[in-house]
């Protein structure tokens, strides 16, 4: 079983609807939201939820108010100036516990959060694990672990060769979850100087976790010089440029319409991520 | 008076209208960019700083003298990210999953552990003409974007008006940027993954209780049901920008819009002259 992880560092470079196309054009695989914090892929692919599941992570302290004696120990301790006038803030409690530890006379207990949901749907290209994080939660890459495991397991008991993953922008927490032991990322990103900023930064990632990668150099005719600058850095970087796929006002239309690109037009934009597929096929078949 | 730019899907334009949003004011006023999306810092395409001052941002991590060590577990069991374990005769540390809360070093009867910072980013500060910049960026490999955030948020001057760009989602980094914001402008554009993520930052800037509006950038592009939304909700449209492939080749460009086209200034003058009734509202009539 291979598994493919879409990047791109800067977020909008066009991970979902590549992915929403994969989804339509691969066979045997499952399908992956890593994206938890903004997830949009279910926008494409229309699943029904079979099976919804609780994300308990992660704790918040609480003040016994009858028992704490305003000692205000644990608010001067605190890194993370979560409690002022004996009162937790749960937004700013990383959940640590060091003030349940240090309190004089066991005021403060810890409580697990419900930190946000996760799913196993069925979708016309077969199954999809995704997940909602909760509003202002914190643990998103525990979350994408755990939604790759799910996702692992289900093809592993189907018997899937592909596991394809949308993963979220950024380089940070739930990236390195996402990514860690991937056979192959994919970064798609636009010849902006932004896009390549941040294209540059998730390939150090990558690198820096041994994950090979290939760029898809997306809405490739908005700047002809800064796509030509791309293909020049990943020559020099030895990485390679899988496809260049052109602006096209299709991926919008088709994501109104709530369907993948490829289902959508057969125009240039739909045969780029076509060829793509077959070529990342060929390469994790290798 | 600190003025946020969020978005909950990438790509949208916060860059755009935080960088544009600066520069159309900075005759007028004092002007503070502070870019915390750490994970992908853009900002500074745009607007060019001389940076002047680097400074690296360490979490403190354990370190433990075996001297003194007993091997009695107790760091490990006060530890909530399994970030210190003690097998037999040995203490491993694992920096990169410490949130440097302390309690390890404060809990250690016999005094063993002292806390020794862990660079995880740096800071980099400056001048763009006369705005006061400064940006973080979390290192290639490192998780935790939050105190790199914290860090950036620290330099915040409130004699001025403070421009944050924070990062796309809705998590804890983007949390971390947002809050103690006097208003939370929210960017996206009107397609069904736009407001799909818009709906989820809405709920989180009013978990933090605080003003906010939208910008609706690429309007053209889509449909209308971002706007019915907000219409609904009853969040006001503080600014719209059509789609327009000029716009698009001078953000590829690293060219901010108010200097490429400069007759959107007076927008984004009227856009701050808005924010700043929305501030007001709020002291008289919270």
């Amino acid at each position: 079983m291979k598994e493919l992880l879409i990047l791109s560092g800067k977020g909008g470079t066009g991970k979902t609807s590549i992915v929403g196309s994969f989804a339509a054009v691969a066979q045997n695989k499952i399908m992956a939201d890593c994206d938890v914090d903004a997830a949009d892929l279910h926008l494409l692919l229309n699943p029904s939820v079979r099976e919804k599941n609780e994300f308990l992570s992660g704790q918040v302290a609480v003040i016994d108010e009858d028992k704490c004696t305003e000692c205000g120990l644990c608010q001067d301790e605190c890194r993370f100036d979560a409690i002022t006038n004996y009162r937790v803030d749960p937004v700013s409690c990383e959940g640590c516990g060091f003030c349940s530890h240090i309190c004089p006379v066991e005021a403060i207990t810890m409580n697990e959060c419900k930190a946000g949901e996760w799913f196993i749907s069925d979708s016309k290209y077969g199954p999809l694990v995704h997940a909602r994080l909760g509003i202002a939660q914190e643990n998103s890459g525990k979350l994408v672990a755990l939604v790759r495991r799910q996702a692992k397991e289900l093809a592993e008991k189907n018997k899937l060769e592909y596991i394809i993953s949308d993963g979220p922008p950024g380089i940070g927490c739930p990236v390195i979850s996402s990514l860690s032991g991937v056979s192959l990322a994919l970064i798609v990103t636009e010849p902006t100087l932004s896009g390549m900023h941040d294209m540059d930064r998730v390939l150090g990632v990558c690198q820096h976790f041994g994950v090979p990668a290939v760029v898809c150099i997306n809405k490739c005719d908005i700047n002809d010089e800064n796509t030509r600058a791309i293909q020049d850095y990943c020559r020099e970087k030895g990485v390679e440029v899988a496809a260049m796929i052109p602006f096209d006002n299709a991926v919008t239309e088709a994501m109104v319409k709530g369907i993948s690109v490829v289902e959508y037009t057969d125009n240039k934009v739909a045969s780029e991520i076509k060829s793509l597929w077959e070529h990342i096929d060929r390469k994790l078949k290798g | 008076m600190i003025i946020s730019v969020a978005s909950g899907k990438g790509g949208t334009g916060k860059t755009l209208v935080a960088t544009s949003l600066a520069l159309a004011i900075k005759d007028k006023y004092n002007v503070q960019y502070l870019d915390c999306d750490v994970e992908e810092p853009n900002g500074h395409i745009f607007l060019k700083p001389d940076i002047t001052h680097s400074e690296a941002v360490g979490v403190p991590v354990p370190g433990v003298d075996e001297e003194k060590c007993t091997y009695c577990g107790k760091c490990a069991e006060v530890c909530a990210y399994n970030a210190i374990a003690v097998v037999k005769e040995y203490v491993l540390t694992f920096p990169e999953l410490c949130h440097g809360c302390g309690a390890c070093s404060y809990l250690c009867p016999e005094k063993a552990i002292s806390e020794v910072p862990h660079d995880i980013g740096v800071i980099e500060t400056g001048y763009a003409g006369n705005i006061s910049f400064s940006h973080g960026k979390l290192s290639i490999g490192a998780a935790m974007a939050p105190p790199v955030i914290r860090k950036v948020k620290e330099l915040a001057d409130n004699e001025k008006v403070v421009i944050i760009d924070a990062s796309p989602g809705t998590s804890c980094p983007v949390v971390e940027a947002i809050k103690e914001s006097d208003f939370c402008l929210l960017v996206t554009e009107p397609t069904p993954f736009g407001l799909n993520d818009l709906v989820l930052a809405v709920e989180t800037v009013r978990q933090l209780n605080m003003p906010f509006g939208v910008v609706l950038n690429r309007v053209g592009v889509g449909d209308g049901k971002t706007e019915e939304y907000c219409r609904k909700e009853n969040i006001p449209i503080l600014m719209t920008i059509p789609l327009d492939t000029g716009i698009a080749g001078l953000y590829s460009r690293g060219i901010p819009l108010v200097e490429g086209m400069p007759h959107y200034k007076n927008g984004f003058i009227e856009l701050f002259d808005k924010i700043n009734e929305g501030v007001n509202e709020r002291t008289v009539n919270p």
